[in-house]
Order: C-alpha cells, then sequence, then structure tokens
C-alpha cells in the first residue's frame, strides 16, 4: 500500500486521459495542513413522495480531510444513507454545496456523475454487489472497464489490488465460491483499483459474522493507516468505534461530531 | 468504455441465459427463414417461367384468335373466339406483305388418345405445318419434320415429343411404326428433342401432324386455329413484324378500328412480364405473412429483454454505481438484441438454404436464394433486434442506481 503523501497530479492516473474539464472550486478549508477530501455545506435532501414534503436532510455541513476515518452514525431513518447516496454522488443535493476533492459537484449532469463515481470514490456495500458470473478479478476490473483501461492494464490491477486484501489465490474464482468475508474483500478490492479519493463503506459487516466482520473492520484500519480516507456509514456503535472520528446523525442533521474543532 | 468490453457484457449476459436466448433467437430464426424461402420460391418460380417462355422460340410473336379488349370494355378470355383461319396464316407468309416475318406456324390443338399396339396415351394433337420446326426454335432427335408437301396432301404422318414417344413406344424405335388417333392411322416419322417442361404445359409431350390432315380427318370442329405463331427477322425487326401482321389481318378481316380487333398479338416480352406480374403478386403476399412472423419474432426480443432488465436491476444498479453512465448501459442491452437478431438471422439464412436444397426433391418448385436475399435478411433480423431492444435498453438506462442498488 502506497502511504506516500499523494499529491492531486500523482492521484489522477495517465489513463484517465478523457478526463472531463470540471470547474475547479476551491475546498473549504479543513484541518490545518491537510487536504479537503469532502467537504458539505448546508446541504439539504428534500422528497416528495406525495402532497408533503419530507426533509431527509435539514442543512448539512461538515469535512473530510486526506487520510481521515470517519464514521458516521445514526437509526434508520436518521437521514445516513441519504447522506451516504450524496457523499457517493448517486444523487444531487436539493440545496447547498458539495466539493469533492475540490470539486463541485453538486449540480452536475447525471453523465458527469458517474464519471465521478467511476474515478473519485470506490463503494462498499452491506451485500457485496459483486456480479456472480463473473471471476473475483474481473469484478475487481469492473469499474476500470468504465474507464477504458486496457485489458492487460485491468488484470495486473485487479491482480495487485486483490493481493494487498489477501485473496491472490482467489483470482479466478466465482463470488458463490468465496466465503461472505472473501466476497467483501473482492468488493474492497473493487473499491481500490480505481485508487479514488475516498472509499464510501456502507454497513460493510452488515451481512457478516462476528469474526469476518472484524477482519473487514482490520483491513479498513489498514487501508486508513496507509493513508485512505475512509467513510463509514452504519448504525452499529461498536462497528462506528474503529473510526478516529464518529459523526451522530439524527433526524436529517448532525447531532455531534468526535472530530469537530 | 471500449467498443469490445461493450460487446462481451451484452455477449456474456446472453450466454448466461443460455435456453432463453435460444428460444429468442429460434423466433427471428423461423421468421427469416419463411421470409427467405417464399422470397426464394418467387424467384425460383419467375426464372423457370421465363426459362419456359423462352423456350417457346426466340424473336416470336403470337397471334391468337379474339380481342384481348370486347367492344364492351369486358375481358374476353384468349382464344374464346374463331377467327383466324388457315387463309390468315398463307397470307402472312408472303414476303411481300411482312417482310419482316420469317416464318409462321398456325397451329390448331386439340386433346387426342393414341394408341399403339396395347399402349395408349392422351396427348395434345397438334395440327401445323412444315415451318413449325424452325419457328418454334425446336429440333428432330430422330427421323424428320413433315414438308409442305406432306402438308398440301394432307399425309397421314406425326412427329411425336420425346416424353409420347417413350409412353407409347417404350425403348422400341417409333420411327415407321403406326399410331391410331381414333379411325385415322398415323406413320411415326420423328420424334423432337426434348425441349423441358414449362409450367403448365410440357413440351415434350405433344403429337404433330399436317393441320390439313388434322382439320380434315381428326378434329371435329371447323378450320378455325387456336395460335399462330410468327417470328421475326431479328429482334430488332419485332415491333415492325408486329405492325405488318395487325395490318396485314386488319385488312383481310375488314376491320378500321385498331381497337376493334378480333385477334391479338402478344410478344414474347408481353407473355414474360404478365407471368412475372402474377407471379410478383403470389410472392408478396406470401412474403408478406412470412413477415409477420418475424414482427412476431421481434416482439419476442422485446419481452425477453424486458424481463432480462427487470431480472438485471440489481446489476445495472452496481455497474452505474462504478461508474457507468447511461449511453454505457444503453448500449450493453443493445447489444444484447442486437446479437439476438443478427444470430437469428445468420441461423435463419441457414435454415432457409438447407430448406432450398431438401424441399425441392418434395415438390416440384425450384427455390433460388441469392447472395443479395441471403445478406439483406441478416441485416434486417439485426436491424429487428436493434429496433425493439431501444425501450428496454432506454428503461436500463434510465434506472436509479439508489433504486436499483436497494432492490434484493
Amino acid at each position: 500500500m502506497a502511504a506516500e503523501p499523494r499529491d492531486p497530479a500523482a492521484r489522477v492516473p495517465v489513463m484517465f486521459d478523457d478526463e472531463p474539464t470540471l470547474p475547479i472550486v476551491p475546498a473549504a478549508p479543513g484541518p490545518p495542513g491537510r487536504r479537503s477530501i469532502i467537504a458539505i455545506e448546508n446541504v439539504w435532501k428534500t422528497y416528495h413522495p406525495g402532497d408533503l414534503a419530507v426533509h431527509a436532510l435539514r442543512g448539512v455541513t461538515f469535512g473530510v480531510s486526506e487520510g481521515e476515518f470517519v464514521a458516521f452514525m445514526g437509526p434508520s431513518g436518521s437521514g445516513k444513507s441519504t447522506l451516504m447516496h450524496i457523499m457517493g454522488c448517486l444523487d444531487n443535493p436539493t440545496s447547498g454545496r458539495y466539493l469533492l476533492d475540490g470539486q463541485d459537484v453538486s449540480a452536475l449532469s447525471e453523465v458527469q456523475l458517474a464519471r465521478i463515481r467511476n474515478r473519485r470514490i470506490g463503494f462498499v456495500f452491506q451485500s457485496y454487489h459483486l456480479l456472480p458470473r463473473l471471476s473475483a478479478s474481473r469484478n475487481v476490473e469492473l469499474p476500470l472497464v468504465y474507464a477504458g483501461v486496457a485489458p492487460d492494464q485491468r488484470r495486473q490491477r485487479a491482480l495487485a489490488e486483490l493481493t494487498k486484501v489477501g485473496l491472490a489465490e482467489r483470482v479466478q474464482h466465482r463470488p458463490t465460491e468465496l466465503s461472505g468475508g472473501q466476497q467483501q474483500r473482492v468488493a474492497i478490492a473493487r473499491a481500490l483499483v480505481t485508487n479514488p479519493a475516498v472509499v464510501l463503506a456502507d454497513e460493510p459487516t452488515g451481512n457478516l459474522d462476528s469474526q469476518a466482520a472484524i477482519e473487514i473492520l482490520d483491513l479498513l484500519r489498514t487501508l486508513h493507516r496507509a493513508g485512505r480516507t475512509v467513510v463509514l456509514i452504519t448504525h452499529d456503535a461498536d462497528v462506528a468505534a474503529v473510526a478516529e472520528r464518529i459523526v451522530q446523525i439524527r433526524d436529517g442533521q448532525i447531532s455531534s461530531d468526535s472530530g469537530a474543532a | 468504455m471500449r467498443l469490445r468490453d461493450t460487446l462481451r457484457s451484452g455477449l456474456e449476459a446472453l450466454l448466461g441465459h443460455g435456453l432463453r436466448s435460444l428460444l429468442t433467437i429460434l423466433g427471428i430464426l423461423i421468421g427469416i427463414a419463411a421470409v427467405i424461402l417464399t422470397v426464394g420460391l418467387g424467384e425460383g418460380a419467375q426464372s423457370s417461367v421465363n426459362s419456359a417462355i423462352s423456350a417457346l422460340g426466340s424473336n416470336l410473336l403470337v397471334i391468337t384468335p379474339g380481342s384481348s379488349v370486347s367492344s364492351s370494355g369486358v375481358f374476353a378470355g384468349f382464344g374464346s373466339a374463331t377467327t383466324l383461319t388457315l387463309a390468315d396464316a398463307d397470307a402472312l407468309e408472303s414476303k411481300r406483305v411482312a417482310p419482316n416475318v420469317s416464318g409462321i406456324a398456325p397451329t390448331s390443338q386439340q386433346p387426342g388418345t393414341l394408341t399403339a399396339g396395347a399402349a395408349n396415351w392422351t396427348t395434345s394433337v397438334v395440327g401445323t405445318t412444315a415451318s413449325w420446326v424452325q419457328v418454334r426454335d425446336r429440333q428432330v432427335a430422330e427421323g424428320g419434320f413433315f414438308t409442305r408437301a406432306q402438308v398440301k396432301a394432307a399425309a397421314d404422318v406425326t412427329v411425336i415429343g420425346a416424353t409420347t414417344a417413350q409412353e407409347l413406344f417404350g425403348g422400341e424405335v417409333p420411327i415407321g411404326q403406326t399410331v391410331d388417333d381414333g379411325n385415322v392411322s398415323l406413320t411415326v416419322i420423328g420424334v423432337l428433342t426434348t425441349a423441358g417442361s414449362s409450367g403448365s404445359t410440357n413440351q415434350d409431350d405433344m403429337a404433330l401432324v399436317p393441320i390439313t390432315t388434322a382439320q380434315q380427318q381428326i378434329f371435329t370442329s371447323g378450320s378455325s386455329l387456336s395460335d399462330v405463331y410468327a417470328t421475326a427477322i431479328n429482334a430488332a425487326a419485332l415491333s415492325g413484324a408486329y405492325q405488318e401482321i395487325d395490318d396485314e389481318l386488319l385488312a383481310l378481316h375488314h376491320i378500321d378500328q385498331p381497337s376493334a380487333a378480333d385477334f391479338t398479338i402478344t410478344t414474347q416480352d408481353q407473355l414474360q412480364s404478365t407471368a412475372n406480374s402474377v407471379n410478383r403478386t403470389l410472392t408478396d403476399l406470401l412474403a408478406g405473412i412470412a413477415a409477420i412472423s418475424l414482427l412476431v419474432g421481434g416482439i419476442g426480443v422485446m419481452n425477453i429483454m424486458l424481463v432480462s432488465v427487470t431480472e438485471r436491476v440489481r446489476e445495472i444498479g452496481l455497474r452505474k454505481a462504478l461508474g457507468a453512465a447511461p449511453g454505457e448501459i444503453r448500449r450493453q442491452f443493445l447489444v444484447e438484441a442486437a446479437s439476438l437478431g443478427l444470430i437469428g438471422g445468420i441461423g435463419g439464412v441457414g435454415l432457409g438454404v438447407v430448406g432450398a436444397i431438401v424441399i425441392p426433391h418434395f415438390e416440384s418448385s425450384p427455390i433460388t436464394i441469392s447472395a443479395f436475399a441471403a445478406v439483406g435478411a441478416v441485416v434486417v433480423a439485426m436491424a429487428i433486434g436493434l429496433v425493439f431492444g431501444v425501450y428496454p435498453a432506454a428503461r436500463a438506462a434510465r434506472l436509479s442506481p439508489i433504486v436499483a442498488l436497494r432492490t434484493e
């Protein structure tokens, strides 16, 4: 795992030569000396399921700096899933501003958001979301397919990531031939293969037994120590405890933040 | 996303549901095979009619009694009137009257039963003149044709077709043998070479006799002719010959108005185009029915693609979360749909070619499948897959990744 300080030029690999020209807006200042990865400013998200307006997020503001390991915690219905969707560029905020790695992504088109997700975000889901017919290696390669990376290079990078999560021997196995913990490791390798700005893990241990859960959390901690920015979303206080900073969400607002200055 | 990866993901999805894909492909395959076979059948029939018509002779004009349009404007059937006589034919043979006409063969035709020893055979008895063999561009295989003198003398001779000879005499040499038609005994003096069957009439099953013999001894009806065949001296002279025959017959029949003519002159081209237009109508009708089955196949593709989209909502959501743009999802599904069509099209052409080889063994109709039709069919099949894949692919592309990922 590369632990050296990463500058923006090094983060964008050369194979992303069709990088869209997005407006670069200076990020809100984070803790001194650290680059801001996520800067969320007064974000609201309102749904209109019927006549009534439902506010899933009510003016949320926070920042995540490079190399931080932050857990967002809250019960179901607190708005943490909505926040995760917005942080993951799966959804646009109704109002407010979101800067991801220095780029304002709050009002991008669907195609632009797809590109941002591909290059800046590594997702880890509760139910792994691996494609059952593809080998571990080809599952890990998938984000690189959409980045337009050549097959040889994809295979090399997938193998490298699978080796880092301890699955070098399982490269050709299909998900059904792997245990839950191993499947989640494949998913983590897939999240890392594009070298994203942030890894978003949504209840990554929700489907695992306690032993496998401990291993996955250890793996996330290892990523953090190696310099990765990791955001964990969970309802479980024990899981949130592995993070260095815990943000509590309740009724669409931040109720406490252990890392707030 | 690279083109190769788009194609690969589409094809892998098809292979993932092998049986279902196969059944969908079958729908297209049967439709394409049906279209290509009916079109092939039409083309085959057309070429056999064309060769039959050109087998009649070259630079040929056929004069039939009766008007194609009667004065009341109602169509009368060809040959329904009895207005052509041997005298008309004799007049046309004059080089002064019709310099562009190189030969005239009046014919009069009735069915007759011939007996030779124990064998008997019902055939077409054709009374004609010595120039028939030249006008109709036929050859005599054995013996010879009757002469002008024999026609004049109403000699009791006959020249028979190859089929007729086979039926009456089997392996024996027919020349010099006697056949009886009713009370008349005819001596076989020649056998024609084979010309093949032309649609409804077998050109090899007939008994030719001098027209005088036919009219005086064999036929019961009077002296009218069923057809007069005329040849022009060359292809360029056809229209001149047509005009000369028309003018002379109008004059002989004392008719002022060409529109009131009591005879009809048909050129080989006209015969061909009439036959072809009938043929084309039938082919179009059959191909239209076959095209409907192709449409049903297309709806099958759409149905399966919609099922596929619903089934793979989670996969689509994941692909979108990992960075697939809507266009990339759409293309993946279009590749799937187009591949169903393409494979069905290739299979359908294959089945059609097999059918074109096998069917003529059971049915006497030739089937011609042109390379153009084959390539066209494959392209059409692929286009059908694409067109019917547009809606399912658009649905897949529109799916929200959040909703799709949440689906269990």
